[in-house]
Order: C-alpha cells, then structure tokens, then sequence
C-alpha cells in the first residue's frame, strides 16, 4: 500500500495553484466576516445571517480546495462521512437550540 | 520591588504547602536520577534515536502505554488521598480547596490521561499487525499526535507544582470555571492541556480511519476484519466527529478567561449553560470512544480463550455502528437537573436507554461466545469475564440514572460516582488490562506471569468490588459527590470506612501487576513462536515482538480469523518466503517532538498569559510544519539482504 503512496507523491509536481486560490478565497472570507463583526455597523441579524452564509461558503472551499472532496475513486466512504457530518452537526445546532431555548 | 518577585514566586511555586514540597522533591530526584541513569550507560542517542525520533507505531504504542499507566499510577494516588480524606467524618488531611483540586486532576487525568492514550496504544500496538499493514496510513502525523498528547499530558500535570491545580471538575462548568471566579493559572492549564492532547487524538481519529479503510492485506474486506479492528474504526469515526466539538468549546472559555469575551458569563449576553452542553456533546461520545476498543479487545480475548469462533460476528459490528450513531444524540442525561423543559428530558431518557440495546445484543454475543467453549481461564480472559458482570451494574445503574424524574434524586451523589466508575473501570480499565496481558507477548517478545497476573486479578476485582458497590449505598443514604468531608451521626461512616479499604485494595493489586511486569521482564517465557495464546487473527502470524515491517510478505486474507485459517491450511510459512522484495518504510524524524515540546512552551505562556514566550514559540511551531512540507526525502528501502539477515534471525526464513 505505501509502495504505491510514494510514487504518488512524488508526481505531483508542478505549481500548487489550487491550493493558493483556496487559502486567498478562505481568508478572504475570514476577514470579511471578522470585518462584519467588529465595524458594529450591522444590525444583529444581518451579521448573524452574514456570517452564517459566509461560513457555509468556507466550509465548501475548505472541503474542494484542500481535502479534495471531487478528487476521490471511494465515493462510498466520502458519502457515509458527509452524510454522517451532517447528522453530528444537524443534532448539535438543532439540539443545542431546543436544549436552551428554556434556560438561555 | 522584592515583594513583588517574593509574591510571584511563592504563587508560582505554590509555596506552603508540604505534599506539594513533597512533589517537588520527588520530581527533582527522579530527573536527576534519569538524567544520571542515561548518561551513566551512554544511552541518550539510543533513546533519542529509538524512541524520541521513532515514528514506528509499535513503539509509539508501547510510549503511549507505558504513559498511561504512569498516569493511573498518579490517577490512583489522587484517589487514595481523596478516600484518605473522606474515610471518617470532619477528617482535616485535606482542606476543602485541596481536594477540589484533587477531584479535578484525578477525573481528568484518569479520562484524558490514562484511559485515552491506553486505548490509542493499544490501536497502534495491534490495529496495524492485524490487517496486515507495515504501519499506520500517516505515520509522520501518528508520531506527532503521540507527541501533542504528551505535552498536553505534561502541561496539565506541571500545574500541581508550577502556579496551582486546576479545581472546577473534571467538567469545568461555567461560571465557577470562569475568569471571575476562578482566576489565576490553574484553569488555563486545564484547557491548554487539553487542547493539545486533543488535537492529538483528533488526529489519531483521521490516522487510524484511514488505516483502516485503506491499507487493509488483500483479501481483508470489511466484514473479514477482527473485530477490535472494527472498534478501533468505530471509535475513529467518533473521535472524528465528537472531539471538534471540545476543541472549539475549550477554544472559547479560553477566549473568555485569556482575552475577557463573555462566550460563557452570563454578562453581556453569554450563556454558562452552553458550556454544559458542548462539554457533553463532547463528553458522551468521550465514553463511548473509551469503551469500544474494550468492546472489541473483549471480543478478541473471549474468542480465543474460548477457542470459538465469535458469536454473532454481524450483530456485534451493527450494534456498534448504531451505538456510534446514538452516541450522539444522548448527551442532555448529564444535566437533566438544569431545568430544561420535561419534554426535552423525556426525549433524551428514551434516546439514552435505547443504547441499552445494542450494549445488551453485545453482552448476549459474548455469553454465547463462551457457550460450549472451551474455556481456557489465562489473566486475559480473567480479566473479560469479569468485565461481563461488573459492566452489567454499571450500565443497569445507568439506566436507573437515565429515567430522568429519578435521576433527580441520583444526580451527583455517590451513587453516580459509583456508576460511572463501574462502567469506566469494570469496562474500560478491565479492557486495557486484558488487553495488557494479551498482547504483552506481542510487544515485548515475552509472556506475563500467570500465577502473578491471577493474584494481581483477585486483589483487583475483589477489591474494586468491596470499593464501589458500598457507594451506590452511601449515594442513596444522601452523600453528594465532592464533598471534602461530612458530618459525624448520618450513619456513613461504615461503608465509608469500606469503600477506603477497597480503594486501597486495588492499589495493592496494581502493585502486584506492576512486579509483575518486572518479574516477568528478567525472568519470564520468552515467545519463540510468535503465536503464544493459539490466536485467530494475523497480529500473531508474524514473530514477537514483530519485525520493524511487520511482515516480509504481506499475507493474503480469505476469512476472518485469517490467521486461524492460515493455520488449518498450512499456509502460515508464506509470511516468511524467500524471495523478497526491497521494503518501503518511511524515515524516522525528530521534527514531532520538536513540534510538540514548542507547542507546549506556547501553551505554558498562554496559561501565564506571558505572550512573550507563546508568540514566539507558536511562530516556531508553524516554522517546524513548514519545514516539514519541504521535506522531500521522507522514506527509505529497506534492502533484501537485510529483510534476509531478519528473518533469518527469527528462525523462520524457508
Ligand atoms: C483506584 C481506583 C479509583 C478510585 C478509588 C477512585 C475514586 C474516586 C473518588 C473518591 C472520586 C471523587 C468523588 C467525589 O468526591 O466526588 C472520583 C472521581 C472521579 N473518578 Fe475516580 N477512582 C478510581 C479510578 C478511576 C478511573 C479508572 C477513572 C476513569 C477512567 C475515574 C474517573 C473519575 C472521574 C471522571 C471522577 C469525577 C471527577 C470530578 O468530580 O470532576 N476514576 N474517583
Ligand atoms: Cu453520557
């Protein structure tokens, strides 16, 4: 198995530009939202609802640009991971939400 | 001006108090006496080039054992001085903050300290050998997460002598654990080691799916795999999902108490409930991740003394896959006395007793297991079958603790400490063990005493027995759990007198393990044969303890127990079959350890809020990465003639 990981590695090769355009894209959208948050110059929900969206976008960028989600031949597993990263993520905000929506 | 630097050094020393003397003097001796051993037999670039710089994962198994049973020796002793102090009513050994501090290093050290890096060296130990693997799918990163989890493990110890203990729990609820309340060091030491650790065991989470997915010998598919293997994904897949959730809450209390944000005060819009509720989001996937490997060793070990084939193979991987599942949607039983509403308590009392189900499946499959076996009693299996019925009360207590009306009566007395430490011990202490005494073999080319492992058993379980079953009693007769003393005439100075006796019990049977492991290392069997129980699955197709590449042909798999059938077949010589091939392995490196060692200094200047010193010394933890992604050369061939000097050595070359 690791045999095989050499050979790989060492064809890679040529100027890492995809990984260049992910980290300018995800800073970018780091500063914007820390930019939203500290101007104070938006209502509270325009900057919840900002930085919300913003982080959806930086989740997608970090899951193509750097952990080569459209890159795999094991779609089977990259599916049962996601989906189960989403089942986490659905019961801990939604959950979370329920929990202190009394006790807040 | 010299008031200043006296008022500094004696909270930096934590000066007047004579146990902490005590430690000092004891931590001084023992660097002095390493220092003066290493030097004196010339054996510090053997240690640096063995151990310190190896990124083998048998070794880095073997340092994460040997740290974790460091950390339940410090764990027990933690625990005595708590029962030292709480045996006869207004005892004064301890004041009230010393042993808030005692509870709050015991619980931690013991989850994240000792139960954790067990069951992460018990997977490097044996997860690679038994899919047939050379190592683990990134071994550079393996070395490092060691590495993080022993800093953090450092760092959050170095706080008994350097500035104070932490002293809000295990837990660390909010706001006692905020910068308001509890100001100063102690804290911060709690959750930068944390931190470090677990980003260690995060990526010990992402190592070992991969291994498991990926490097697989051919022919292993999913369902052929041994069943600790299967665990050890379970677990992966849980740590990967659960311990984020730490790490971002232990990110933001951090930010409260170092940078004064209001995430977990009530002023200024925070909430201090939140922090209950992502601790055990994290925190109950946490004992779930602790208990599985158990599971799985416990499967093992029952199998092969039983000389059975497991029973209901299918079954115990699903109820594990569901329990990973439900796992996550448990967490509010922790604090179902915050006054959430009765609809949210009745849904999580019912999400928490369906884990009763899976977790029964699999105790039937053991017993079944064992049916018509041929049941051989060695310490291992010892060790399983007395897990069988102590998990069974831990986990019965914990569906009392589940039903959540009652759980008002229950919460926080000694009848939960008594439950979590049946399950935490009958289950995952007891698993460890077993595995020790199973797999000693394999790491260190020799067995374990029999007749002192079998003392060493009694004393324990007896012991542990006569320890926590008197504390459901005492929990339900009103004592709460950490309290530092209680009052004369309540009638629990009996079992409390008991349960002291039982501690020190178990401490008596883990010094007969520990002579044990001496005796056994000067005068114990040697194993010739690689193979000393009549094992089932391929850890014991290669020789004890295993080559550095594991296995100089990496064998084919048909079934599961693929050794077993290796053997019936006669077919186990082909491991060993001249001719060879030049082996990959990848190079040793000492950049893991450099890396952690600066991520600590980090860690101990934010814990002083020094930035002089975490600036800098993050600055050079990011310099060591970047060095490391230029770092070509990472790997080497390990040439025939070597492969056959080896394996002639080991007698098996045909
Ligand atoms: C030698 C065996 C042990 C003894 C005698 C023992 C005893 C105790 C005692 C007396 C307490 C404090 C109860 C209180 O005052 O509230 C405690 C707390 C605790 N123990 Fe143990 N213990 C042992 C082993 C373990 C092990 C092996 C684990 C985990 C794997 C563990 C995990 C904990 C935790 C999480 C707490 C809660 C700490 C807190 O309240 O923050 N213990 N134990
Ligand atoms: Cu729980």
């Amino acid at each position: 198995m690791m045999n095989e990981n050499v050979e790989q590695h060492n064809a890679h090769g040529g100027f890492p530009w995809k990984h260049v355009i992910g980290l300018i894209l995800s800073l970018a959208l780091t500063l914007i939202a820390l930019w939203i948050v500290v101007s104070y110059s938006f209502s509270t929900t325009f900057t919840l609802a900002s930085i919300i969206i913003l982080a959806i976008f930086q989740a997608l960028i970090q899951l193509l640009f750097f952990m080569h989600l459209n890159e795999s031949k094991s779609r089977v597993w990259q599916i049962i991971a996601i989906g189960f990263g989403f089942f986490t993520a659905a019961t801990v905000v939604v959950g979370s939400l329920w929990i202190m929506a009394y006790s807040l | 001006m010299i008031a200043d630097i006296k008022a500094f050094l004696s909270d930096f020393l934590v000066l007047g108090d004579p146990l902490i003397y005590g430690a000092d003097i004891s931590i001084v001796l023992s660097m002095v006496a390493i220092v003066f051993v290493l030097s004196y037999f010339k054996k510090w670039k053997w240690l640096w080039k063995e151990w310190l710089t190896t990124i083998d994962a048998k070794k880095i198994g073997i340092m994460y054992i040997i740290a974790a049973l460091l950390m339940l020796f410090r764990g027990g002793i933690d625990a005595l001085l708590m029962r030292s102090q709480i045996t006869f009513p207004n005892e004064g050994f301890l004041d009230s903050q010393h042993y808030n501090e005692i509870f709050t290093t015991h619980g931690t050290i013991m989850i994240l300290f000792m139960a954790m890096p067990f069951i992460v060296g018990m997977m490097n130990v044996a997860v690679p050998l038994q899919i047939g693997a050379r190592d683990v799918a990134f071994p550079y990163l393996n070395a490092l997460s060691f590495w993080l989890f022993f800093v953090g493990a450092m760092l959050f110890n170095l706080s008994f002598v350097i500035g104070g203990s932490p002293d809000a729990g295990w837990t660390s609820y909010t706001p006692l654990a905020g910068a308001k309340l509890d100001p100063g060091p102690g804290e911060n030491y709690y959750l930068i080691g944390l931190q470090l650790a677990g980003i260690g065991t995060l990526a010990t989470g992402v190592n070992f799916m991969a291994t498991i997915l990926k490097m697989r010998a051919p022919g292993m598919t999913l369902f052929k795999m041994p069943m600790f293997t299967w665990s050890s994904l379970i677990t992966s897949l849980i740590i990967v999902f659960a311990f984020p959730v730490l790490t971002v809450a232990l990110a933001l209390l951090t930010i409260d108490r170092l940078f004064g944000a209001h995430f977990f005060t009530i002023a200024s819009g925070g909430s201090p409930m939140m922090w209950a509720n992502l601790f055990w989001i994290w925190g109950h996937p946490e004992v779930y991740i602790v208990i599985l490997p158990a599971f799985g060793i416990f499967s093992e070990v029952i199998s092969t003394f039983s000389h059975k084939k497991l029973f209901g193979y299918k079954a115990m991987v699903w109820s594990m896959v569901l329990i990973s599942a439900l796992s996550f949607v448990v967490w509010l039983h922790h604090f179902f006395t915050m006054g959430n509403t009765a609809a949210v308590n009745s849904v999580f009392s019912i999400s928490t007793m369906a884990i009763a189900i899976p977790t029964g499946v699999k105790i039937f499959n053991w017993l079944f297991t064992l049916n018509k076996g041929r049941i051989e009693f060695s310490t291992a299996m010892l060790w399983a079958l007395a897990f069988i019925p102590n998990f069974l009360i831990g986990g019965l207590t914990g569906v009392m603790l589940a039903i959540a009306p009652a759980d008002y009566q229950y919460h926080n007395s000694y009848f939960l400490v008594a439950h979590f430490h049946s399950v935490l011990i009958g289950g995952t202490v007891f698993g460890m063990f077993a595995a020790l005494h199973y797999w000693w073999p394999k790491m260190f080319g020799h067995v374990l005493n029999e007749k002192l492992g079998k003392i060493s058993f009694w004393i324990f379980m007896v012991s542990f027995n006569i320890c926590f079953l008197p504390m459901y009693f005492v929990g339900l007769m009103g004592m709460t759990r950490r309290m530092y003393t209680y009052p004369e005439g309540l009638g629990w100075m009996p079992l409390n007198v008991v349960i002291t006796i039982g501690a020190f019990g178990m401490g008596i049977g883990f010094i007969v393990m520990v002579y044990n492991i001496y005796w056994s290392a000067r005068y114990g069997k040697r194993d010739k044969t690689g193979d000393p129980w009549g094992g089932r699955t391929l850890e014991w197709a290669t020789t004890s303890p295993a080559v550095e590449y594991n296995f100089a042909h990496i064998p084919k798999v048909e079934t599961a127990d693929a050794f077993l059938h290796m053997k019936e077949k006669g077919t186990t010589g082909q491991i060993s079959k001249a001719p060879f091939k030049p082996i990959h392995m990848p190079n040793n490196s000492g950049k893991p350890f450099i890396q952690a060692w600066l991520m600590f200094f980090a860690g101990f200047g934010l814990v002083f809020e020094w930035y002089w010193l975490a600036i800098p010394a993050a600055a050079a933890t990011m310099l060591v990465m970047a060095f490391r992604s230029f770092e070509y050369h990472d790997h080497h061939y390990i040439p025939v003639e070597e492969i056959e000097r080896t394996e002639s050595a080991t007698g098996r070359l045909n």
